[in-house]
């Protein structure tokens, strides 16, 4: 799949988590001009995957695609930790399960708001989520 | 270290919300705020989120927190202004704020936390609330 333009950008604290936030807005208003319903799911959702990569996998990156795919254009987005990794993703994807004492909302609420999600995670070595985002 | 102003306007309390807040920003408007609640005796909180483009999960605990902590301290919360984009997000992220007060905006919000004042002290016979 064509990807039209990258970024990677470092996930250390909370102030990288905003940032985060407002690359993903710019991204889906200039490159893919998704709706503002549809920024506004991708963003939250870009949300609470950093958060996750900071809370439970102490820190690591996000990396943003803009795609195109024919004239059908997308955002990928991947979250990166060298954590410990997830050891029952079924149970992590469950509604209101936390480990982190949060709402448990943040994997299985994010993976609502976009189109396509998975989840690689090795116990003890660490854990990717990518999320995609048509127009 | 930055913080999130709260005013006082009579007995209750004004929060507007205008900056792309991160998590501790989001705790300490929380510690302010039931701080404020007892100092002042406040009956009300008036939260104005028009200006934020997300509510994540959260933020929207803050938001639950605060409306929670603030029953318990006697004084009732409305949050107000939410875009529409926000509310179609949050509920399909899974939140809806079961318990949380909105109104659409900063007078519809004063007018339901005035009436509320008003009905608690019709029931309880407070005297706070008789001018």
């Amino acid at each position: 799949m064509p990807v039209t333009k990258t970024e990677t950008m470092p996930i250390r604290n909370e102030g990288d988590v905003v940032q985060i936030r407002q690359l993903v807005r710019k991204w889906s208003t200039d490159l893919t001009s998704f709706s503002l319903v549809d920024q506004t799911k991708i963003v939250t959702a870009a949300s609470e995957l950093a958060r996750n990569v900071l809370v439970h996998g102490g820190g690591g990156h996000a990396k943003l695609e803009a795609l195109q795919e024919g004239a059908r254009r997308g955002l990928r987005l991947s979250f990166e930790d060298k954590g410990p990794g997830i050891p029952d993703i079924d149970l992590a994807l469950r509604d209101g399960y936390t480990t982190g004492g949060g709402l448990g909302l943040g994997l299985s609420g994010s993976r609502r708001l976009v189109n396509e999600f998975s989840i690689d995670s090795r116990v003890g070595e660490g854990t990717c989520v990518t999320i995609t985002k048509w127009k | 270290m930055e913080r999130i102003p709260i005013l006082r306007m009579g007995k209750f309390l004004l929060v507007t919300i205008q900056v792309d807040m991160h998590d501790r920003l989001a705790m300490t408007l929380q510690d302010d705020l039931t701080t404020r609640i007892n100092e002042t005796g406040a009956r009300g909180v008036l939260i104005d989120i028009s200006a934020l483009d997300i509510v994540d999960s959260f933020i929207g605990r803050m938001i639950a927190n605060i409306s929670g902590m603030a029953r318990v301290l006697d004084a009732e919360t409305v949050v107000v202004g939410m875009q529409p984009a926000v509310a179609i997000t949050l509920v399909e992220l899974g939140l809806s704020l079961p318990g949380v007060r909105t109104a659409l905006n900063v007078e519809k919000g004063m007018r339901l936390l005035q009436l509320s004042v008003d009905a608690g002290s019709l029931e309880t016979g407070d005297a706070r609330n008789e001018d």
